[in-house]
């Protein structure tokens, strides 16, 4: 996905607005602000000792478990963006339909015997249904909303993955009902690790090692195969794709379907961390896994991860490190305040995101 | 052209004189009968006498509202379904849990003349507008849900700053189960340091300010007052905080599926370990929360559950009208508030040829004179800020013994009743 | 392009295939979802059930579209009327039915209860059996095939009536559901109407309805007859016979023309209240709010082409600082009077509109969309938050928020308050006129069309998005200011990311950057909600469908901008030329498929 054009520009902004002194100058009073605001909260919260090193520590950890859910969710709007430039703000609701199999799968599993005689095997079970409704529904998804808008002006699509979003909401909430599903207990997820220090949960370990691998996975896949240079030549010119003999329909839907399939595994990662799933459970993550991907670097695979786990790290430590250090009460109430300014400091600060290259920009 | 600029010479003369006749003062009055200064409802022979139920019957309070209906509706049929020869008749609106709820439905029986009485509304922020419209309109309004304190009073003389005439409530004040569980906390428990988390909801708000201010007064420290929003899945960095302050107990009123990530995730830390340093409050005391494991050992607090022959028999009626127990905590108390209203009609009404009059002002000012009257909920008084309830509330404790919701809510460990008003 | 070659059987089988297929997923889909059980509690036409209404409705319009008369092939020919159409329909419908049947056969046998939480034992197993109309599920079933493929059939036979008939029998259909649905106005009207007039026309409703609320048999047939013949004379259009005319009146005389009938729609809007009554007015009021900050993120998103996903963050600011000023209980205590706070409220949002503005200036489409939907959530968690308890009351919101007065005069009923709230919507769309044509409008609709070269021909972009955040902040700040004083307090939780989706429906439902657009589009879909509160549970679901159907058909909305339509449908007829370069020769193509009924002729 390297830059063909110099006279194209970034996704995001790099774009050479006629300046305003004025504009430039809150730009920087604000970026400053930020800057300072985060030191001094952050020198106040630490030297007060409230926290100990422990406690900092499990911090850190919790927010690299959180980061790793986002990562994944990330990937399949970091890989549609790249290909379509296209954000399909309904991902996060084929992500809670993930989780939400997952429940149903799992419940069903915990009344045989397989569940307790081979309970990693009931998981790879659950896994792979996840991950194939998912991308069933992902594939459904672009067959009939996005597919003939293909070439529209840009917000339409986008305007059509906000109703396909509110639809797979609400047609969860009335099909399976609004309250909440626990998902049973998994003994074998249950305890702590210690490793260098870091006391880490069975079930963050097991969400960390599986996001790193789908991750490794998933860029192999890109990478080396023929499909996945199908998909990286029709990120660079679908027209010339199609020339060279790519079948451009096909390789879309691949990318939908791999992402939404990587949006399965999230959710089936959520359900076992947080063992709860309901109809709205992926609109928040889907938002904020969006925001992941932007600030690593959106159309990028490697800056997925690395979103991901700042983002994580940023809801976890943001409103300990920083908030409570100015002195802001009830601070983990704003810790959606913490995660969306981020988001607006890192494309104020650096457009690209974290790991960004400039994307081929399309005024479609 | 000059017809068409008399057409419209003719309209327009036409469209004033139908508004000149907009204008024009009405008639009719009621002979015999003289209303008050609210006015009054007259039912026509053979007509209904019409009840408004403001309750929140959609969305994530449905159970809440849903459970009152039920009430109101056994309320009714234990009178059978008439009062004074004449049917009783419901109708249902939904407050959405919210203040434009409120506005909507309470406009709507606001422009219905016949509305004898609201019963609602479920939630306290939609009461507030609601209040104002119908105690405008001389309607009288009677909750068994509503707990903030601004609705009434703080119970030291001090007004409520949404409080309107006409309003009146069978649940408890917030202040009051803030410190039942304080007093819990504090003397019982012994605890000395406490943590409260709420959710960002006026109602797990207010519970927690007030459990706080009750704590501090008895001599204990708030240690941290910290809060979640609702939606929020990942606890352990906010549970993080609430250890590092080192509390004696956390108090957290809050809802599904938030406390259910807070007692999951509790687990994980040695301090919160032991499930006796969480207290929770009456909207975790639902049978999908106490299946939780790690709500064994919990504490919750909540209105009394009504003992006795009388509330056995309801309950015996309830589950046989809708084939499952009652849902929520406060159907007791709305059909209590039914039958006060009904017998305040029956006190107020006036018959006069098949035709009842009922004085608003007057309906008013019998329910406010309500005193010792025995209900489900115990025996109940109105002060002048419309608190009718008798507030007892029970701890009670979750333990191993304890299966169901049922048995969870008669394990009590301590009632508070406030000292005599 | 259009060859004489008639589609081959076997793709327009598939479809046929294809159609009924769809309805029949769609009526299980309303079934399993609760969708026609819940609907089953109101009557809606005599004897027949909203919930009734709605599962027939389907095959009646998988009937319509299988039976249609134009080949969806491109290239090929319109094949004449004649027995084909009922034919499709039929079949299109019975394929629907048998879909449908055999879920009810699976629901009689398996309890899916325990994941399908509505698929109750109501619906087919226990009394009154809400699915099969009140028969054992095997009889049930066939009963529901039957039907299916008749009214299927039925629906496709319309399509054999020329245009005109087809079009009257249509609009006596629509007639019959708008009038059953709208049960609860057509009887206030009629009420209010005999009330305020002394006309006595509330007999009218008598004979309309039932007791049960149901649009009677009589009501039926009048209505019907009313909506077909009306369609059948109001078809010679009579809007260009009065612009013929308007055309030879002398300038002088074709404004007074305008004046009076300006005048008298102000006179009759006037009245309005008055006839609707208090709760029919509370929800015009509700409706005006809405339809006030649709006005203004038309100017932002319509005009500027800036998608805004936190616009509710204004509504809030101007309803807080509305709260703040005139609400002696806020921390501020001034208490004043709401005109006095008025200022503020335009200063403040203005200033919101600069804080959102400005970060946002040199990002673009959808990345603006989630950064202004992160502005959007901030907005609600500070006034939330605990840490501003003291400013804004936190949970506990503002309360006793100043009543509007007009001189000693409080306004306190919706009768009254329907016109404050009718003056700012006519401001609004006075404003919104004004802009369009201005220098300021062009270099928005410059900025929608291309950045780009809009900067490049000396627009200033800056201004240009600035301006366009602060003009639909300050609107959006008045329906805040508003809304706080109609509710009488202020909550937190009342603005939260659904108000900002809500308005986004109503604009594109309604139609982009058009004023009647949005008109018809808040009063479709956030005052009849109101109305139809059976709709409550699925509002979400029905916008969210809404807004797919919308983008996918009809991009430019109900009552389409003229300009902006053009832009569109350019952009179609580019895409037309796109795909003709794809051999993908089933596709459905938005542009060049002319579909009866529901496309107006462009005029």
């Amino acid at each position: 996905m390297a830059r063909t054009n110099s006279l194209r520009r970034g996704p995001v902004a790099a774009r050479r607005v006629r300046r305003l002194p004025v504009v430039d100058a809150f730009l920087w009073l604000v970026r400053i602000a930020a800057i300072a605001l985060l030191l001094i909260g952050a020198v106040s919260s630490i030297s007060s000792a409230r926290l100990s090193g422990q406690q900092w520590r499990d911090l850190v950890v919790f927010g690299i478990a959180q980061g790793s859910v986002y990562a994944l969710v990330a990937l399949g709007y970091t890989m549609v963006y790249g290909v379509l430039r296209f954000i399909n703000f309904a991902h996060g609701e084929v992500f809670m339909i993930g989780a939400m199999t997952g429940y149903f799968v799992t419940d069903g599993l915990a009344r045989t015997a397989l569940w307790d005689a081979a309970p990693i095997l009931a998981l790879l079970i659950t896994l792979i249904c996840c991950m194939t409704v998912s991308a069933l529904v992902a594939l459904l998804l672009e067959r009939v909303a996005y597919r003939p808008l293909r070439g529209a002006p840009r917000l339409i699509p986008f305007i059509t993955a906000i109703g396909a979003s509110f639809f797979l909401q609400y047609t969860m909430a009335s099909l399976f009902g609004t309250s909440v599903k626990a998902y049973p207990e998994v003994d074998i997820l249950s305890g702590t690790f210690d490793v260098l220090g870091f006391r880490i949960l069975r079930v963050h370990l097991l969400v960390i090692v599986a996001a790193l691998s789908i991750m490794a996975g998933l860029y192999l896949y890109v990478e080396r195969t023929r499909a996945g240079k199908a998909m990286r030549a029709v990120a660079e010119d679908p027209e010339i794709a199609r020339l060279m003999g790519v079948d451009v329909d096909r390789t879309i839907a691949r990318v939908f379907g791999v992402g939404g399939a990587m949006a399965g595994a999230g959710g089936l990662l959520f359900g076992l961390v947080f063992q709860n799933v309901h109809f709205l459970s992926g609109f928040l993550p889907g938002i904020k896994a969006f925001t992941a991907a932007v600030l690593g670097g959106i159309g990028n695979i490697p800056g997925a991860a690395v979103g991901g786990l700042t983002l994580g790290m940023v809801e976890s430590m943001g409103p300990s490190l920083v908030l409570v250090g100015l002195g802001i009460p009830a601070a983990h109430q704003l810790k959606d305040v913490v995660a969306f300014l981020t988001l607006v400091m890192v494309l104020i600060f650096r457009p690209t995101g974290i790991l960004g290259e400039r994307v081929r920009e399309d005024r479609a | 052209m000059s017809t068409r600029r008399k057409q419209f010479t003719a309209c327009l003369v036409g469209v004033l004189a139908l508004i000149g006749a907009a204008c024009a003062p009405e008639e009719e009055k009621g002979a015999g009968f003289t209303p008050g200064p609210l006015g009054a409802v007259t039912v026509d022979t053979g007509a209904p006498i019409k009840i408004g139920l403001l309750q929140a019957i959609s969305g994530d309070t449905a159970s809440l509202g849903t459970d009152q209906v039920r009430a109101v509706e056994i309320a009714i049929e234990d009178k059978g379904g008439n009062l004074l020869e004449h049917p009783i008749r419901t109708q249902v609106e939904d407050d959405l849990c919210k203040a434009e709820g409120g506005t909507t439905a309470g406009q709507k029986f606001a422009a219905d003349p016949q509305i004898v009485a609201v019963i609602g509304s479920s939630c306290s922020g939609a009461a507030v507008p609601a209040m104002e419209i119908l105690s405008g309109k001389g309607i009288l309004m009677i909750s068994g849900s509503n707990t903030s304190p601004i609705l009434t009073s703080d119970l030291r003389g001090k007004k409520g700053t949404a409080n309107q005439k006409g309003y009146l409530r069978t649940a408890h004040n917030d202040i009051i189960q803030g410190q039942a569980a304080a007093n819990f906390a504090f003397q019982k428990l012994g605890a000395k340091k406490a943590a409260t988390i709420h959710d960002g909801d006026p109602y797990t708000e207010g519970l927690a300010n007030a459990f706080g201010n009750s704590f501090k007064e008895l001599g204990g420290t708030v240690t941290l007052a910290t809060a979640i929003s609702k939606g929020d899945t990942d606890m352990r960095p906010v549970l993080t905080e609430v250890v590092a302050s080192k509390p004696d107990i956390v108090f957290f009123p809050i809802f599904q599926p938030e406390a259910d990530f807070i007692v999951k995730q509790a687990k994980g830390f040695p301090l919160l370990a032991d499930t006796k340093k969480l207290f929770g409050a009456d909207g975790l005391l639902s049978n999908t929360f106490i299946v939780i494991g790690q709500t064994e050992g919990m504490y919750f607090s909540g209105p009394a559950t009504p003992t006795g022959a009388t509330y056995t028999d309801f309950v015996g009626k309830y589950e046989k009208k809708f084939s499952e127990k009652p849902i929520q905590a406060f159907h007791a108390h709305s059909y209590d508030a039914a039958n006060m209203v009904f017998a305040a009609i029956e006190k107020v009404a006036v018959k006069e040829n098949g035709k009842i009059h009922i004085d608003r002002q007057k309906l008013m000012d019998a329910v406010y004179q309500t005193k010792d009257y025995q209900g489900l909920t115990g025996t109940l008084s109105c002060d002048e800020f419309g608190d009718c309830a008798n507030p007892k509330i029970d701890i009670v404790q979750n333990t191993a013994a304890q299966k169901t919701i049922d048995q969870v809510r008669g394990n009590v460990l301590f009632t508070f009743e406030p000292p005599a008003r | 392009m259009t060859t004489v070659v008639e589609a081959p059987a076997a793709a327009v089988g598939s479809r046929v295939v294809m159609i009924g297929l769809v309805g029949g997923a769609v009526a299980v889909f309303v079934s399993a979802n609760g969708m026609v059980e819940a609907f089953s509690e109101r009557e809606l036409l005599d004897g027949l059930t909203l919930g009734a209404v709605l599962l027939l409705s389907i095959p009646l319009l998988v009937g319509y579209v299988a039976g249609r008369r134009q080949p969806e092939l491109e290239g090929f020919a319109t094949r004449p009327p004649g027995w084909r159409n009922p034919a499709t329909g039929l079949l299109a419908g019975f394929i629907s039915g048998v879909t449908i049947g055999a879920f009810v056969l699976l629901i009689a046998t398996v309890d899916l209860r325990g994941v399908l939480l509505n698929v109750t034992p109501e619906l087919v197993r226990d009394d009154p059996r809400i699915l099969t109309f009140g028969l054992e599920p095997g009889a049930g079933a066939g009963l529901l095939v039957g039907l299916f493929a008749v009214l299927g059939g039925l629906a496709g036979a319309i399509q054999v009536l020329p245009d005109l008939w087809r079009r009257a029998v249509l609009a006596a259909v629509g007639w019959v559901l708008a009038f059953g649905l709208m049960q609860a106005v057509v009887s206030q009207v009629l009420r209010g109407l005999q009330q305020q007039l002394r006309i006595w026309t509330e007999p009218l409703a008598d004979f309309l309805y039932d007791t049960s609320g149901a649009l009677s048999i009589a009501g039926i047939t009048v209505v019907a007859v009313l909506g077909f013949c009306l369609q059948l004379l109001g078809s010679r259009k009579p809007r260009a016979l009065v612009n013929a005319r308007l055309e030879r009146l002398t300038d002088r005389s074709r404004r007074i023309v305008r004046v009076a009938v300006l005048a008298a729609a102000l006179l009759l809007l006037g009245l309005l209240p008055q006839v609707l009554g208090s709760f029919l007015s509370e929800v015009l009021n509700i409706a005006g709010i809405f339809l006030l900050m649709a006005l203004g993120l038309n100017i932002v998103v319509g005009f500027a082409g800036l998608l805004d996903l936190g616009y509710v963050a204004f509504f809030a600011v101007g309803a807080y600082t509305t709260a703040l000023l005139t609400s002696p209980q806020s921390s501020l205590g001034v208490g004043w009077i709401f005109w006095l706070a008025v200022p503020f409220v335009v200063l403040a949002a203005a200033v919101a509109g600069l804080l959102v503005g400005t970060p946002v200036l040199r990002m673009r489409g959808d990345y603006l969309a989630i950064v202004t939907l992160g502005f959007g959530e901030i907005a609600r968690l500070l006034f939330l938050s605990d840490w501003l308890k003291p400013t804004f009351g936190g949970a506990q919101g503002i309360i006793q928020v100043g009543d509007i007065t007009v001189g000693p005069v409080g306004v306190r009923t919706p009768q009254a308050f329907f016109y404050v709230i009718f003056v700012f919507v006519l401001l609004a769309a006075y404003a919104t006129y004004a802009l369009q044509d201005s220098r300021i409008g062009r270099a928005w609709m410059a900025m929608r069309e291309d950045e780009s070269v809009a900067e490049a021909m000396g627009v200033d972009i800056v201004t240009a998005k600035l301006s366009a955040f602060i003009v639909g902040a300050v609107l959006a700040g008045f329906g805040g200011a508003l809304f706080a004083t109609k509710i009488g307090s202020v909550f937190p939780h009342s603005f939260n990311v659904i108000v900002s989706i809500t308005v986004l429906v109503v604009i594109i439902v309604g139609g982009m950057a058009s004023v009647p657009g949005v008109v018809l589009g808040t009063m479709v879909l956030v005052g009849l909600p109101e109305l139809l509160r059976e709709f409550e549970e699925y509002r979400f679901l029905i916008y969210g469908a809404l807004l797919i159907f919308m983008m996918l058909r009809r991009p430019e909305g109900f009552i389409p901008s003229k300009r902006r339509a053009e832009e569109l449908h350019e952009e179609e007829i580019a895409q037309d030329e796109w795909l003709k370069t794809q051999d993908t020769g089933s596709r459905p193509e938005p542009g060049s498929r002319p579909e009866p009924g529901s496309r107006p002729e462009p005029s």
